[in-house]
């Protein structure tokens, strides 16, 4: 085997639960981002414009949707001879096979793959972030300071800093102490789940971590306080631009969303860090006569009829005559019949509207609520393949999972 | 399902009056349709027909061309057994480099033809764009014993003569054999013309080749078809959807329109049958709040700031605030400036038009500037 000075290992085996019915059939970094991309688009074309060519992708939840769509890797030129992108599910070893129990364990179990390629530094990911990061000057800084594990970390609002793992560090960037969501925290840089170790040192903080009963298997919660704890060279590698969590519906309408500034705060434009992505093979999208779009990203496939203002279609929607979509994010292959009204909501992938309906409204007075489900910030979420009924009404807020909403009784539980 | 057919597409057509859309490239390799290469539509239906064995016969301008296929992998052509064979011409003994004509092209890629293991030729041309399985043709073939079935359309309205500029016309019996064939009628007897794709047995296309190249003739329509009506079974295969011939400029600006229907967007872009074509991961198109959209089809990495009507615009075009293009089709990374506008104007790949500019063309006469022009 070719040996590689690095290798990525990326995280995909989360479930995201609180991505609620977007994920009920898909693992979080396949769910459907900004017009054309799925989460995973990001660190796959990170690694590759970073000339990373071998990456690991754990999965473990849900994994069939993933697994078609990273392919042979064709897409993010990863389809190569010598490495390129592998999709790693958990196995059964000898007797016993066991699912991942953590971050640190998914690494431990395909020790045997990173060994293949005799990697001298391994670089982590999560699948869970939008952001557009150089990992090779990471591994400058890595190298440079003859570290045993770099840490990415972002600036955050001190106010927020109690919601992040936050590194507490000297003025060489060396970190002294690691505290995941303190109280009180000391400083505001964030780690952003990017690690990049020396692969030797962390085989053996692996061994050691699955050896002990107690630990979580998690880098953030036992391995990097592990090392530290163990006076191991740990430094930060702090990182300047946008970097969003998709996590929870608020986050992933709110990242959608900054793709609509003017200029956009995540530039997607730099021919030198294209994000690559799989793709749906539709003709350009139509705007017909006497539709308006405005404040809008439209992809291939879409044809619109209606109004479309301040929000991101996927291929292949279709926003027919009248219809109206207000700050929301249509997922492809989506279809809002004539008249009907779109507002601040999320539409999973085939999502139909009927003639007439409305999703996402103030509720109506009349309405008798049958509140089953979490509500959230305002925004609505329709799960894929739901059908919503002409003149059906789903009021703001609500997360609705169904075959089929019905007109008379616009609640529905999943 | 695998074919036992092969494709060959011929790509040297010259007799066409593209004007500065062919300058740099062949009729293969120009844009259509927002997001294409004519080549596109021949190659994704000899794809979805099944057929993973297609030659493609390189003649002038081929560096385009060559550099939109690469390895055919978009198509799915990139394969071990058969895929995609690009045949440029070049001189041998029994080579001219240039063909004087299709047959003559035929004659220089006859190892490639020999070589097909499959038993049938589907012999295209490739400024002629439409979406349709050949699998129903290739079995009328068979089941007809034609010695070669010819793909046709009817078309009702005649436009003007320049954009019949070397049709050929059939006139078929009952059974559906061509009974008398026109090649650039004045006043033409048929309206059923050919669309240049004919099915051809292995064997007979090898013989026809060799007797025509014997007698000094090298055209496969005048030398071969023409020719021999009498003698060869000929037998017409009637297509119903939408077809573009791009054989004028007028005719490329009045098909392209025709893609603002729905209907016709539907039938050439039809889910089952999708067109590949090479990705070149734009962003998907962004629209500004000043923008004004309507009637018009869109690729992805457009931004939009002013207004458009009844236009394509192809990938990567910016269109400024302030600016105003109606009935145009604007051609990859082109940019229109602020206050500019366009009317009737054709822009090839990277033209700028810089602010205030005006350009008014007209339907039977679109303006088409070159490649990278400033304006």
């Amino acid at each position: 085997m070719v040996e590689k000075n690095i290798i990525a290992m990326l995280l995909a085996g989360g479930q995201g639960s609180r991505l609620h019915v977007l994920t009920e059939k898909v693992a979080k970094p396949a769910v459907p981002f900004g017009g054309k991309y799925r989460i995973i688009d990001f660190p796959l074309s990170n690694c590759v414009n970073s000339d990373i060519d071998t990456v690991g992708v754990l999965t473990q939840y849900q994994p069939l949707e993933l697994n078609s769509y990273i392919g042979n890797g064709q897409p993010w030129d990863l389809d190569r001879n010598a490495g390129g992108v592998y999709v790693l599910p958990p196995y059964v070893k000898g007797k016993h096979g066991e699912w991942y129990s953590g971050t640190a364990n998914a690494i431990y179990q395909n020790v045997g793959f990173v060994d293949q390629y005799s990697p001298k530094y391994v670089l982590i990911l999560s699948g869970d972030h939008i952001y557009k990061m150089n990992y090779s000057k990471m591994l400058k800084r890595h190298i440079d300071m003859d570290a045993d594990a770099t840490i990415a970390v972002i600036e955050v609002p001190m106010q927020e800093a109690s919601r992040f793992g936050i590194m507490n560090t000297d003025s060489a960037g060396r970190v002294q102490s690691f505290e995941e969501k303190p109280k009180r925290p000391k400083s505001n840089l964030a780690s952003m789940g990017i690690y990049i170790f020396s692969w030797e040192k962390l085989k053996s903080y692996l061994k050691a971590d699955f050896e002990d009963k107690a630990s979580t298997n998690d880098f953030g919660h036992d391995v990097i306080p592990a090392m530290l704890a163990a006076g191991e060279k740990l430094v930060t590698h702090p990182f300047a631009g946008y970097w969003k969590d998709v996590g929870t519906i608020e986050s992933l309408w709110q990242a959608n969303m900054d793709l609509l500034e003017t200029p956009p705060a995540l530039d997607l434009y730099d021919p030198t860090w294209r994000i690559y992505s799989r793709n749906p093979i539709r003709p350009p999208h139509y705007i017909a006569d006497g539709a308006s779009v405005h404040g809008s990203i439209v992809t291939e496939g879409c044809d619109v009829f209606g109004e479309v203002r301040r929000s991101v279609l996927f291929s292949s929607v279709i926003i027919e005559k009248g219809a109206t979509v207000i700050d929301s994010i249509i997922m492809p292959g989506a279809i809002i019949r004539a008249g009907a009204r779109v507002v601040k909501s999320i539409l999973a992938e085939r999502v139909e509207i009927g003639p007439g309906a409305g999703v996402g409204e103030p509720p109506m007075l009349s309405e008798t609520m049958d509140l089953t489900l979490p509500e959230n910030d305002g925004i609505t979420l329709i799960g894929e393949d739901t059908f919503v009924e002409a003149g059906a009404h789903i009021p703001a807020g609500r997360i609705v999972k169904a075959a089929r909403v019905a007109a008379e009784r616009s609640e529905s539980a999943s | 399902m695998r074919k036992n057919a092969f494709g060959l597409v011929y790509t040297g057509e010259s007799n066409l009056s593209l004007k500065d859309l062919t300058y740099s490239r062949s009729v293969a390799a120009v844009p259509f349709g927002g997001r294409y290469r004519a080549i596109d539509f021949t190659l994704s239906n000899l794809v979805n027909s099944g057929i993973t064995n297609v030659g493609i016969i390189a003649q002038r301008n081929y560096h385009s061309l060559m550099d939109h296929l690469g390895s055919g992998k978009e198509w799915d052509l990139h394969r071990k057994r058969d895929g995609l064979f690009i045949l440029p011409p070049f001189v041998t003994k029994d080579n001219t480099g240039l063909y004087r004509g299709t047959v003559d092209a035929l004659k220089s890629c006859m190892g490639y033809i020999r070589r097909s293991s499959q038993r049938y030729c589907i012999f295209t041309g490739s400024h002629t764009i439409f979406n349709m399985s050949f699998d129903a043709m290739i079995e009328r073939h068979i089941e007809t014993g034609a010695d070669i079935t010819v793909l046709y359309n009817q078309e009702g309205e005649v436009y003007d003569q320049e954009e019949h500029f070397e049709d050929v016309r059939f006139v078929f019996d009952e059974s559906g054999r061509a009974q008398m064939m026109e090649i650039d009628a004045f006043r033409p007897k048929s309206d059923l013309i050919s669309m240049d794709t004919y099915i051809i047995e292995k064997t007979l296309l090898e013989y026809l080749v060799e007797e025509c190249v014997t007698r000094g003739t090298y055209d496969f329509v005048r030398d071969i078809l023409f020719k021999k009506l009498d003698t060869l079974k000929l037998m017409g295969f009637r297509y119903d959807g939408f077809v573009a011939r791009l054989n004028s400029l007028t005719s490329y600006f009045r098909h392209t329109m025709q893609l603002l229907e729905t209907d016709v967007r539907r039938d050439l872009f039809s889910e089952g049958s999708p067109v590949y074509t090479k990705v070149k991961d734009e962003v998907p198109a962004k629209y500004m709040e000043a923008a004004k959209a309507t009637n018009s089809i869109v690729a992805d990495g457009c931004v939009i700031e002013g207004e458009i009507e009844n236009c394509v615009l192809f990938r990567g075009v910016h269109i400024a605030k302030g600016a105003s293009v109606k009935n145009c089709i604007i051609m990859q990374n082109s940019e229109i400036m602020e206050n500019a506008s366009l009317q009737y104007v054709i822009l090839d790949k990277s033209v700028i038009v810089k602010r205030d500019r005006r350009m008014i063309g007209h339907p039977s006469f679109p303006v088409i500037i070159r490649k990278n022009a400033v304006i």
